[in-house]
């Protein structure tokens, strides 16, 4: 335990870089996600099956093994991210930080893409049809029927993939990146008979990260959410 | 070429038609200048020499691959998922307890475990006990830390699962005088099974892709093996295309068996989904 009360600043620049991955990453690939689900839903059956492939193909390869792409393979073919290289204060963004970043929304904006789609789907062909009987224009019928019931419906799958996504950090540590895994594994390493306080100290952490997180999913239901 | 019906757009008229020929022809032209880029930049970097592939079709590395690789990989998928089996069934049945001390304890440990990044056990669990253990070691590694993560996802689905049987069919139980233990193990666990079992073949899926993450702990399997022949021939980008495939490969064929065992099983009826978020899923019921 002792590692961890004697190095609080080291847990703390940890845990900033974890949530800059993660809100990084997270908002990056809600964009990216968001155009795969157009594309995946739109009338042009080309790009549809492109995306559905694209989708399926990233969905099943281990996060690992598309940050190996990034970070190892990558560099091979001329895929390295040096033009990267910021420093904030202390914190430094270089060529590993901005790979990981590209590997965390590849692999995350996927999922994204999958979980906007369930809610898309998740609207009953009924509404739709509706709107337009009633004569609402295509924009309308988008904006006042069908996307506040889609959004509504993506909420719960969007807030697991992104929680998801925040635990997906610490694979950024095994690359280099210093965030909480890598500052883990370093205590753990220095002072092995501490291991149990160390964990416990991280993990408890990321149980409060992911607690605080699925509370705001929470309140973003409850407020999408039509008086039953 | 005409879509099924769909909430986003009304069955497109002649006009429409034409113009979503066009852009069909722009998108192809698109992907497939995209794909021509990806393959180009691969030949003008040397990636598709003979030398680089050669490996691959060598059947020593195909072996090793084959069998020190997927094979070590399924079996780590299969025992931390059996594991968690276990494990998810003491506790999502511990968490429909009518006792507050069984009940409470069991919510814990399955939503810390749900939250805690599986890097960080298994870390843990190795310095706890499989650095000792050499290659058995790291690979039993993987396996408790997966079990840990996975039981508890399980446990959430088996609480799903028994939940989702009608509750008349507890009430008839009780009506005829069964015990509580009775009515789980007669009548709840049995009608509860079918409808989780989809759900269980998904988690392995999941279990399969994370038993990479025993690359931090240097622990066998498909990707170990990727490392030692990436780090001896120097051919990168082959071997993560090489690898990417089998993992992709393997985990469509058991999507492909939990669809099966969904359509056997359950039916048309929605597939069982437990959100990583607590109390949304019982929060979108009432």
């Amino acid at each position: 335990m002792n590692v961890v009360l004697d190095n609080p600043d080291l847990v703390v620049r940890a845990f900033t870089y974890t949530l800059l991955l993660f809100v990084i990453a997270g908002v990056l690939s809600l964009i990216l996600g968001t155009f795969l689900a157009a594309l995946r839903v739109g009338p042009i059956s080309v790009l549809r099956r492109a995306v559905a492939v694209y989708v399926a193909l990233i969905r099943n390869t281990p996060l690992l093994v598309v940050l190996i792409f990034f970070r190892i393979a990558g560099p091979k073919i001329g895929l390295n991210f040096n033009f990267v290289d910021i420093v904030v204060g202390d914190f430094r963004f270089n060529n590993l930080f901005a790979a990981c970043v590209a590997a965390l929304t590849v692999y995350t904006s996927t999922f994204v893409c999958e979980g906007l789609r369930s809610g898309i789907n998740a609207v009953p062909l009924g509404q739709a049809e509706a709107a337009r009987a009633i004569g609402l224009p295509f924009a309308a019928a988008m904006r006042e029927v069908v996307l506040p019931q889609a959004f509504r419906a993506s909420i719960p799958p969007l807030a697991s993939v992104q929680i998801a996504l925040l635990k997906n950090t610490t694979l950024a540590g095994a690359f280099g990146v210093g965030e909480a895994f890598f500052r883990m594994r370093g205590f753990t390493n220095n002072e092995p008979g501490q291991r149990v306080g160390i964990f416990l100290t991280f993990a408890l952490i990321f149980v409060i990260l992911v607690e605080v997180v699925s509370f705001v999913a929470n309140r973003l239901e409850r407020r999408a959410r039509v008086a039953a | 070429m005409s879509a099924a019906p769909s909430v986003l757009f009304d069955a497109p008229g002649p006009r429409t038609i034409a113009r979503h020929r066009i852009y069909t022809v722009v998108a192809l032209a698109a992907l497939l200048a995209a794909l021509a880029f990806v393959v180009w930049r691969l030949y003008d970097r040397e990636q598709l020499t003979y030398e680089k592939w050669e490996v691959f079709v060598t059947p020593a590395y195909m072996q090793a691959i084959l069998v020190d690789g997927l094979l070590t990989t399924l079996q780590m998928a299969v025992s931390a998922v059996l594991l968690a089996v276990v494990f998810g069934l003491v506790f999502g049945v511990g968490k429909l307890s009518d006792n507050w001390w069984l009940r409470w304890p069991c919510w814990a440990v399955v939503e810390f475990f749900r939250a805690v990044p599986v890097l960080l056990l298994m870390i843990l669990v190795f310095f706890s006990w499989g650095i000792r253990g050499g290659d058995s070691g790291a690979y039993w590694t993987v396996v408790i830390a997966l079990m840990l993560y996975n039981g508890a996802v399980l446990a959430e689905v088996f609480r799903a699962g028994i939940q989702a049987v009608p509750s008349g069919q507890a009430e008839a139980a009780y009506a005829v005088g069964m015990r509580k233990s009775q009515v789980m193990n007669i009548i709840l666990l049995p009608q509860g099974v079918k409808i989780m079992l989809p759900a269980i073949i998904s988690q392995m899926v999941v279990a399969l892709k994370d038993t990479s993450l025993g690359y931090v702990v240097a622990a066998p399997g498909l990707t170990a093996v990727g490392k030692l022949i990436w780090n001896g021939e120097q051919n990168q980008v082959p071997t993560a295309i090489v690898l990417a495939a089998l993992y992709v490969a393997t985990n469509l064929v058991l999507t492909l068996l939990a669809t099966l065992a969904q359509k056997r099983l359950v039916g048309e009826k929605k597939p069982l989904e437990v959100s990583m978020v607590s109390h949304l899923d019982e929060g979108r019921k009432a």
